[in-house]
Order: C-alpha cells, then sequence, then structure tokens
C-alpha cells in the first residue's frame, strides 16, 4: 500500500464518487462538493494570472499605462447588477465582450472552419487508388447530402428527397461513431482510475 | 439610454475588429490588437462574478439552515483553500499544484468515468434497431466499440481499420455537413447581435 499522503487522498476520494454506483450518500456528497470548490478555486487563480493580470493589470501597475482602467472599470461593471440602481450597467461589459466575441467569431469560423473544410472537400477522383476513390466519393457525397437534408427551403421530394435520406444515414453511422468514440473513451477514464487504486494506491498490480 | 449605449458599444466595438482585419493599416491593427487584449482581460471577470455567485449562493444557504448546509461549509473551505494557495504561493509549484493534482485531476477524471457507467446503461436501454437508420447507429457505435479494444483485434483483424475507416470518411462527411451549417449559422447570430436584432443576451425590459 501507497505511504504518500497526496496517494491516500486522490484514492479516498475516488471511491467516494464511485460510492454514487450505490446511491446518492454523504461520502458522494462530500467528494462533490470538494471538487466544486477546488476546481472554482483552480480557476479563479489560473484567470487572475492567465488573463486578468498580464491583460489588465501587469500593464497598469508595472508599466503605468492608465488606459488600462478602461477595461478594468468595464471589468468591474459585472459586479453592478449588486446596486440596483445601476444594475443596467452590466450591459457594457456584455455588449464590449459581445461585440469583441461575435466579430472573432465571424472572422475565425471563415478563415479557420468554413474555407479549411471546403477546401479538404475537394477531393481528387483520379490518379488515386480504387478504394480511395470510393471514400473520396463517400466524403463528397456524404457532406452534400448532409447539407441537403438541413436545407429546409424546399420539400424533401424526389431527388432531394434520396439525398435527404442518404444525408440521414450519414448521419447516423457519424452519431454512432462518436458515441462509440464517447463511451469508449469514458472507459478507458475507468480503466485508468482503477489502475490508479490498483496500482498507485493498493499496489496490488 | 440603458439599450442606445450598449447597442453602440456592441455594434462600434465588433465591427471595428472586422473592418480592421481587412485594412493591413499599422493604427486599425494596433487598436483591434488592444481591444482583443482587453476583452481577454474582461472575460476573466465572467468566472469573478461566477465565483461571486458561488459563495453568495452558498453563504446564504449556510445562514438559513437551509437542507445539506453543511456540504456548503466543506464547498467554500476548499474554495478559499485553493484561492489561497493559489494567491499566496503561484500557479506554479507549491501547495496549489498539489491540490491540482491530487485533488482536481482526480476528481474529475472519476467524475466523467462514472459516466460511462451511465451512458451504457442508457445505451442498453434506447438503442433498439426499429428502423434502418437506427440500425445504422447501433452498427458503426458497435463497431467503434470493439474496434478500438484489444478484443476487437482478435476477432477480425481488420476491425481496427474499419474503425479508422469509419471515423475518417462517413463520419467525417456527416460532421463536416454539420459544421458548415452550425457555421454559417452561427455567423448568422453573430450578425444579429451586431446590428443589434438579436438583443436577448442583454437581459429582459425595454430600458
Amino acid at each position: 500500500m501507497s505511504t504518500e499522503i497526496g496517494v491516500w487522498i486522490a484514492a479516498l476520494l475516488t471511491l467516494a464518487i464511485y460510492s454514487f454506483l450505490y446511491k446518492d450518500n454523504p461520502f458522494y456528497k462530500v467528494a462533490e462538493n470538494i471538487f466544486v470548490g477546488v476546481s472554482a478555486g483552480y480557476w479563479a487563480v489560473i484567470l487572475w494570472f492567465n488573463y486578468a493580470w498580464p491583460n489588465l493589470f501587469e500593464p497598469l501597475i508595472m508599466r503605468g499605462s492608465v488606459i488600462y482602467l478602461i477595461p478594468i472599470i468595464v471589468g468591474l461593471m459585472m459586479f453592478a447588477p449588486l446596486i440596483p440602481r445601476v444594475s443596467w450597467l452590466i450591459r457594457i461589459p456584455l455588449t464590449f465582450t459581445m461585440g469583441v466575441a461575435m466579430a472573432l467569431v465571424i472572422l475565425q469560423r471563415i478563415q479557420g472552419e468554413i474555407f479549411p473544410q471546403l477546401q479538404a472537400t475537394f477531393l481528387p477522383l483520379s490518379g488515386v487508388s480504387p478504394m480511395q476513390l470510393i471514400s473520396n466519393l463517400l466524403i463528397i457525397f456524404g457532406v452534400l447530402s448532409t447539407l441537403v437534408y438541413f436545407y429546409f427551403s424546399k420539400a424533401h421530394r424526389g431527388v432531394l428527397g434520396v439525398f435527404a435520406k442518404l444525408g440521414i444515414w450519414f448521419m447516423m453511422v457519424a452519431f454512432g461513431a462518436s458515441f462509440g468514440y464517447t463511451v469508449m473513451a469514458r472507459i478507458s477514464l475507468l480503466i485508468g482510475r482503477v489502475y490508479f487504486l490498483l496500482h498507485n494506491w493498493l499496489q496490488l498490480i | 439610454m440603458k439599450q442606445t449605449i450598449p447597442l453602440i458599444i456592441v455594434f462600434t466595438f465588433g465591427f471595428f475588429v472586422i473592418i480592421a482585419f481587412f485594412i493591413p493599416l499599422r493604427v486599425f491593427q494596433d487598436a483591434s490588437q488592444t481591444f482583443e487584449t482587453w476583452y481577454t482581460g474582461v472575460i476573466a471577470f465572467f468566472v469573478f462574478i461566477g465565483i461571486f455567485n458561488i459563495i453568495k449562493v452558498n453563504v446564504n444557504k449556510i445562514q438559513r439552515k437551509l437542507s445539506d448546509w453543511q456540504y456548503s461549509i466543506i464547498l467554500l473551505f476548499f474554495l478559499a483553500f485553493m484561492m489561497g494557495a493559489g494567491f499566496i504561493g503561484g500557479p506554479e509549484g507549491g501547495v496549489f499544484d498539489y491540490l491540482f493534482e491530487h485533488m482536481q485531476i482526480p476528481l474529475g477524471a472519476t467524475m466523467f468515468s462514472l459516466l460511462a457507467f451511465f451512458v451504457a446503461s442508457a445505451a442498453f436501454r434506447a438503442f433498439r434497431a426499429r428502423t434502418p437508420e437506427a440500425t445504422l447507429l447501433l452498427i458503426a457505435a458497435v463497431i467503434v466499440m470493439i474496434g478500438r479494444v484489444p478484443i476487437g483485434y482478435y476477432i477480425w483483424k481488420g476491425f481496427p481499420n474499419l474503425v479508422e475507416w469509419i471515423m475518417s470518411v462517413p463520419n467525417t462527411a456527416a460532421k463536416r455537413g454539420i459544421l458548415f451549417g452550425a457555421d454559417l449559422g452561427l455567423i448568422s447570430m453573430a450578425l444579429r447581435v451586431l446590428l443589434g436584432i438579436e438583443r436577448s443576451y442583454m437581459g429582459g425590459g425595454r430600458e
């Protein structure tokens, strides 16, 4: 058995969480609340040191850039709802972040996703092996038929209906694959925790 | 004023960042970069207000002695302890790292691994090959699950390659189609926000 305090803490917390499989109980609730407390504390520290300090407070305090008072005041307006008379001021940080975020969304989605994904769909249909040709054709038809399924301006009848049906089939395979992938990811986490208990804590294997 | 000023802010900052992207002048680039830096700093306050709310809700629960109020003490203690460790000792090394490694990582991994049981039981109840579409979903899921474990290879050597093909061909094709739709939807929603057509994120009330 391990003699490290950290390993014991982690092992007992792991067992406390797994106790939920039997039923909701005080051990699970303690572990759950510890998790929320520790996670919230962790993110407060990380966001302060990685975002707020280097982007706002460090330039103001260390370099004396007074202009950084503006975003700090805007950020502090997040707490405006605590004073009912000026609670509407929360809209200023909300709209500022929404404005910049939406602009970045437009630019990033077009540049980083739509164009590269479009480019990746223009696949060669000659000079490739027969198997690769089938795969390339399937990708092209798969993308088109999925898009047709989401085209609601015309009734899904005739050729459009056939394409839409094909799109459903492609999506069903994708959902099934994603489901299987997610299940296996969780299973590997479970194996990791069981291995930790048996290897690091109990040192049986 | 309570509506107009926020709408002017969202329009001005949003379109400025977009326009600056297409104008390679240093003054535009610098201003756009500054706004993005401010934005990165300001979003930290969203988490701070979230933590403030956690504290407020739990203190209220303790004061009123609502059900399970004792657990709120534990939550607040560990929140304070983690924050104290990080702000006093710094985010790298020391107690903060120790707590992260021996509490947060195992708790997070165990919580997510717990889902394996629930997902499996939900799948057992939901997976019924009633229609051709449902059958396709079922077959794809089973192949991916079997193909990603060593026993799949022992059953049939082609399983790992089949999984690889499913993930990179039909899965990619459908996901790409969905992604195009989602991205176009997101862009149109972003334009609605910037133009002030979509205002629900500002909260209720016309004032």
